[in-house]
């Protein structure tokens, strides 16, 4: 599983090293934000890519669980 | 995923209408939202420049981040967060709103001109849409202003903040603060205090629930075949044109002029739209949205994108002090300048945070 750190960064950065990431072909990702704007690109573009997303809140970040 | 994109298109369909009836209500023409024009005359208002004819505190803007403060700290998306690479920021706002008076307008107004039958905005689209492309061809490398942290809550308080002293500013008058006279050119034209305020509220409100943003638009769907932000921009041009057209059949006075020549606050170079919107374009890439979205993300507790408005806000000043900003003759020697002077110094912001030694 691979883990990415996409917090405090600026629009689409978050977005682009998930794309990135998903080019390794892992079974899963965990992705990090704190923002709601990134929280949902990234979901977004994942589901488009035929990913399930799963959403943990925690505090105020967002741990998304993406897997196929 | 289906309805984020209707909410967008309805939102965008709203928010042309209202910023064509904010022409109606007063404001000039083709010019119901522009947040260069709007921050240039702020700035002008607070006197930091002097041209006399574009000076007012004009209540869109303050409408605009109270009214997408107002919705994030009800939706508790308010985060006060800061400190990344604010300088390059604010220097990278100076350089956008140059590009803007380059043009005469953001990439807001860009929308409302075409609207209005402007084809020199057709220009500025071109030059738009390849300054992002630019700015995509190095987000692609790596291009990052690395991360913001969290901040205290006053920090992200004070620019909201900031916003309601404008108003007051506004609303009280003193002799300081400085507004363009009856005739004197753009700035003296406006919607009443009220309306342009709900009219910023709303569209605040609106931008902040749908992270509308123009610049976006062609980056994501260059980026990652993503429509939505696109389609927000597109129910703006549609609504806008369909109001003015309405507008224009109700009033017997025309709001769709079709040509090129004599188009309000507007030049015919065609080079020169290009290319100031080339600026904008790369600029707005490279800090993460269109100065809309700036003004939006710094009422929402974001005080990187405060100082780029701070850096919109000088730029805007450095624009008329030194002679940058067009006029309807055209552009100035200093402003053709200034503009490649941005596009260098853009490209090597750009260049620097792209590739460097991880340092993370």
């Amino acid at each position: 599983m691979k883990k990415i750190d996409a917090r405090g960064l600026s629009c689409p950065e978050p977005v682009i090293m998930t794309k990135n990431a998903f080019a390794s072909k892992e079974a899963a990702y965990e992705v990090l934000v704190d923002h709601v704007a990134a929280k949902e690109n990234v979901s977004r573009f994942a589901r488009h890519q035929g990913y399930q997303v799963q959403v943990e809140e925690q505090g105020e970040e967002f741990l998304l669980r993406i897997k196929k | 995923m289906k309805n984020e994109k209707t909410v967008i298109a309805a939102a965008g369909v709203v928010i042309g209408l209202i910023a064509a009836m904010l022409v109606f209500f007063g404001n000039p023409v083709n010019m119901g939202f522009c947040i260069a024009c709007f921050l240039r005359d702020t700035s002008g208002a607070l006197g930091l420049h002097s041209a006399a004819a574009v000076q007012y505190i004009r209540p869109e803007i303050i409408g605009l981040v109270l009214g997408a403060c107002a919705l994030s700290l009800a939706t508790k998306e308010f985060r006060p967060r800061g400190g990344s690479a604010p300088v390059t920021r604010f220097i990278l706002g100076v350089f956008v709103m140059i590009g803007c008076l380059m043009f005469l307008g953001c990439p807001f107004r860009m929308i409302l001109r075409l609207a209005g039958g402007d084809g020199n905005a057709i220009f500025g689209f071109v030059g738009f849409a390849l300054g992002i492309l630019a700015g995509v061809a190095f987000l692609k490398k790596g291009y990052t202003l690395k991360r913001s942290y969290k901040m205290p809550s006053l920090e992200g308080q004070l620019f909201p903040f900031l916003q309601i002293v404008f108003l007051v500013l506004l609303v009280a008058a003193p002799a300081f603060i400085h507004f363009s006279e009856a005739g004197a050119g753009p700035g003296a034209l406006h919607a009443s205090i009220v309306i342009s305020l709900i009219a910023g509220l709303i569209v605040g409100a609106l931008a902040q629930k749908t992270r509308l943003c123009m610049v976006g638009g062609i980056r994501d769907a260059v980026l990652f075949k993503e429509w939505k932000l696109l389609l927000g921009f597109l129910a703006i041009l549609i609504s806008a044109l369909a109001v003015n057209l309405i507008l224009g059949a109700v009033t017997g006075t025309a709001y769709f002029n079709p040509g090129f020549a004599g188009q309000p606050v507007a030049h015919t170079d065609g080079l020169w739209n290009a290319l100031g919107m080339f600026l904008t374009g790369f600029g707005c890439v490279l800090l993460g949205g269109c100065p809309l979205r700036q003004l939006i993300l710094a009422g929402e507790g974001n005080t990187d994108s405060a100082v780029a408005v701070l850096g919109l806000m000088v730029g805007a000043a450095f624009a008329h002090n030194f002679g940058l900003a067009s006029s309807a003759e055209g552009p100035t020697a200093n402003g053709k300048i200034a503009v490649l002077i941005g596009i260098a110094v853009v490209a090597v912001i750009a260049v620097c945070n792209t590739w460097r030694k991880a340092d993370a």
